[in-house]
């Protein structure tokens, strides 16, 4: 009962001024732990899905659900199962890289984690991921000893499999 | 139309037909539409009041009670009387003047962020930015205000908005594809909990204010005697139970009866209908009814589960619930007569060992002879409101209640300057029911400036101040936990309250002796005047009870009890019998 674990949760919203930060302003209140919150439109007009990252015992799961269901601007909330649930986040990092060597070793990494190269300046190189946190997390542990200059994450966003809700 | 006239006209549509407010500068096309109106306008003299007093009328008369207040300092004024609202469950429409849409953002004059202050403290809150969304957000905002778990709502109007004209249509629609809240009760767990209900031996139901809420006070009463079990109820459901029916047991929790917390520590089946399981209700959770199984009965599902484990929940309206409730235990009950009747006796002779003693003859007057001829005054149907402190506990804990909706008290947020505006709010609801207010001496400060307001309207509530030269509930708290260290609870040279009364045109009485409160009050209300009444009673009282922290059945201080000689209270104290076992 008392297992602390990371919950995904997608929400259906009203796509409306204030919707993020009552979803936001609940979290906080009620101390409800929140790693990650992405905000995106959705399949209905007029709706934005959420998905919010957390962590916590059942009984704190259970709490949020219905604390966000109880929020008149949300209209459907998921706890998404993570064995049947796809999660994917997008991942842009710029990284200093003068010589033609250093370059050519950015780009390979690159390609073997299926990135991009999406900007090349005179000083730098950008490189685009998708995948899952940890295939992120993994590129970036590699590409430090080149000498990141910037990240910028969207943190995950998450679907259920085939049919599933 | 013009945006203000829609304001108007929207309230009107939905039955409205007095308000409570105070103007200003982004306010004044609405007050200019109010100007040829019909729709009544109460000009308080402080915002909060004006949101106290829309919640009384609401708690008094189950409508949805509106209040009114300008941008910024206007909206944060009522701030304390939403968030009251809001921890209680009381339908308020609260409207709050805005800043033209075109200044909001640059820290215009008088602008402060209304949305963002009420998000915490109503069930949901709008701002319009055309004067056509104001008929369809005043529509949403009665629908989501009374229905479901009730509680405020805040409307946002730019000052432009007001001022806008546009052409209304009637047949606008409300859409709210997210607000969908559940009414009937699951079959399935009301069948489980009838039949847990029936093998039980040593059933109670604790009543909260969703009783009240729903209106299921018959439902209850229905039930409890249908099963013989007894009824305690928390501070928000007092009235929802007679109080002088042989199986009601009074008020649960920190300021409780004695009767109520132990029996609640020794039954083996709760019933909880309408309750949020506040801290002040359960003491120490682990140790909360801890030989019970517990099924909760709320319309929200999110108080389920929230501070106390439930073996079965039934989430649903407890009107419909309790109804169905009753239907199926009487089903499965037929030919079988139950087995709660030794439980029945055993509750009877508890009680009488336990009433509290409320004749005193001392001078200065002991709190519970004035709440004895408090009620010995009035009608079980006139309304009393109780501000915050020791007065209202010692009202929650001596008072008998029996109606719903008569006893009207800050519960959660415990709002100290809530008694006096509750109660005007509640006689203009109510104008033919007797209206009481019983404060402190400190709370009634709070918002004595109202006593204009009364006398300007011609509400003739009477307002008890019990003078005791302290902010009482603190200086309990020092003598009891901070070694009698009185740091600043001493209010030292009060105000002459007759004098205060006598300054704003209000009677003022001042009462010191047994015998003068009763006399004093029932002249006071054949008046038909707004009447102050000074009540100078002993500073040194204190009201049994539980520390904060402690289990409920760890009660401190004299529990003084009616009968001369109390017989040995049969209390079998089941935790340790459990460890003899
Ligand atoms: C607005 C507000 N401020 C402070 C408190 C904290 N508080 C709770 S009871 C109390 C004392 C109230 O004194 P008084 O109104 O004289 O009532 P008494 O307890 O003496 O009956 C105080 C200060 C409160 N509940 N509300
Ligand atoms: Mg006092």
């Amino acid at each position: 009962m008392d297992e602390q674990r990371t919950h995904v949760i997608s929400a259906l919203v009203l796509h409306k001024p204030g919707v993020l930060q009552r979803v936001a302003g609940l979290f906080t209140r009620r101390g409800f732990n929140i790693e990650n919150i992405t905000v995106g439109t959705s399949e209905q007009e007029n709706m934005a899905r959420m998905t919010i990252i957390s962590k916590g015992d059942e009984k704190v799961l259970e709490q949020i659900i219905k604390q966000l269901n109880k929020l008149i601007d949300v209209v459907k909330v998921r706890d998404l199962d993570p064995e049947n649930t796809v999660k994917r986040e997008l991942c842009l990092i710029k990284i200093h890289a003068t010589s033609e060597k250093k370059r050519s070793e950015v780009i390979q990494y690159a390609n073997i984690f299926r990135g991009r190269i999406i900007d090349v300046g005179p000083e730098t190189l950008t490189v685009e991921i998708t995948g899952s946190p940890g295939k992120i997390e993994a590129l970036i542990d590699l590409l430090r000893v080149f000498g990141i200059k910037q990240i910028a994450r969207t943190g995950p966003t998450a679907i259920s499999r085939g049919t599933l809700d | 139309m013009k945006g203000s006239e829609a304001i108007i006209k929207s309230l009107k549509d939905q039955g409205v037909d007095i308000v409570f407010g105070y103007p200003g500068g982004v306010l004044l096309p609405l007050y200019d539409a109010l100007y040829d109106s019909d729709l009544e306008h109460i000009l308080v003299r402080h915002e909060q009041c004006a949101a106290h007093a829309a919640d009384g009328y609401a708690r008094a008369s189950g409508k949805v009670g509106v209040c009114i207040g300008t941008s910024g300092p206007g909206a944060t004024n009522l701030v304390t009387g939403i968030a009251t609202a809001h921890m209680d469950s009381s339908p308020i429409l609260a409207i709050a003047g805005q800043v033209g849409t075109a200044l909001i953002g640059r820290d215009a004059f008088q602008e402060v962020d209304t949305l963002g202050l009420t998000m915490p403290i109503t069930k949901h809150n709008f701002q319009a930015m055309q004067a056509d969304e104001i008929a369809g957000m005043i529509k949403s905002a009665f629908y989501i205000a009374s229905t479901g778990r009730q509680g405020p709502v805040a409307i946002d109007l730019p000052k432009d908005v007001q001022e806008q004209e546009f052409e209304y249509k009637a047949d606008f629609q409300i859409d709210l594809p997210g607000y969908k809240p559940t009414r009937k009760g699951h079959p399935g767990q009301i069948k489980k909990a009838s039949n847990l209900i029936l093998k039980s031996k040593k059933p109670v139901i604790l009543a909260g204010g969703g009783v009240i809420l729903s209106e299921s006070s018959d439902e209850l009463l229905e039930l409890s005697k249908l099963i013989k079990a007894p009824v305690t109820t928390t501070l928000m459901g007092k009235g929802s139970f007679p109080e002088d029916d042989p199986l009601s047991l009074g008020m649960l929790g920190m300021h409780g009866r004695k009767v109520a917390n132990l029996v609640v520590d020794e039954c083996d089946c709760l019933i909880v209908i309408g309750c949020r399981f506040s801290d002040r209700t359960t003491g120490k959770v682990d140790e909360f009814a801890s030989n019970a199984k517990i099924i909760h009965i709320d319309v929200d599902p999110a108080e389920i589960g929230k501070n106390v484990d439930i073996d079965i929940p039934i989430v649903g309206d407890a009107k419909i619930v309790l109804t169905s409730l009753i239907k199926t235990i009487g089903k499965l009950k037929e030919g079988n007569p139950g087995s709660t009747k030794e439980w029945a006796d055993y509750i009877s002779d508890f009680k009488i060992n336990c009433i509290p003693r409320l004749s005193f003859e001392d001078v200065p007057l002991k709190p519970q002879q004035v709440i004895k001829e408090i009620r010995d005054s009035i009608d079980y149907d006139a309304i009393v409101t109780t501000d915050v402190g020791q007065n209202q506990m010692w009202m929650a804990h001596y008072f008998t209640s029996k109606i719903p909706r008569t006893f009207l008290s800050s519960g959660g947020l415990g709002t100290m300057g809530f008694g006096f505006p509750a109660a005007m709010g509640a006689k203009v609801a109510l104008p033919e029911n007797d209206v009481v207010a019983v404060c402190g001496d400190g709370g009634f400060l709070m918002v004595c400036q109202d006593l204009a307001t009364v006398r300007e309207y011609d509400i003739p509530v009477v307002v008890c101040v019990l003078n005791n030269r302290y902010l009482g509930m603190v200086a309990q708290w020092q003598k009891l936990f901070y070694d009698e260290r009185m740091s600043h609870t001493h209010l030292g040279e009060v105000p002459d309250f007759v004098k205060l009364a006598e300054a704003f045109g209000v009677r003022g009485e001042r009462v010191e002796k047994p015998g003068e409160m009763k006399e004093t009050l029932q002249s006071a209300l054949k008046s038909g005047e707004p009447t102050l009444i000074d009540v100078i009673i002993d500073p040194d009282e204190i009201l049994p009870m539980v520390p904060p922290g402690c289990g409920i059945t760890e009660i401190i201080g004299e529990y003084k009890v009616e009968r001369e000689v109390p017989g040995e209270i049969p209390y079998r104290a089941p935790h340790k019998e459990k460890e003899g076992e």
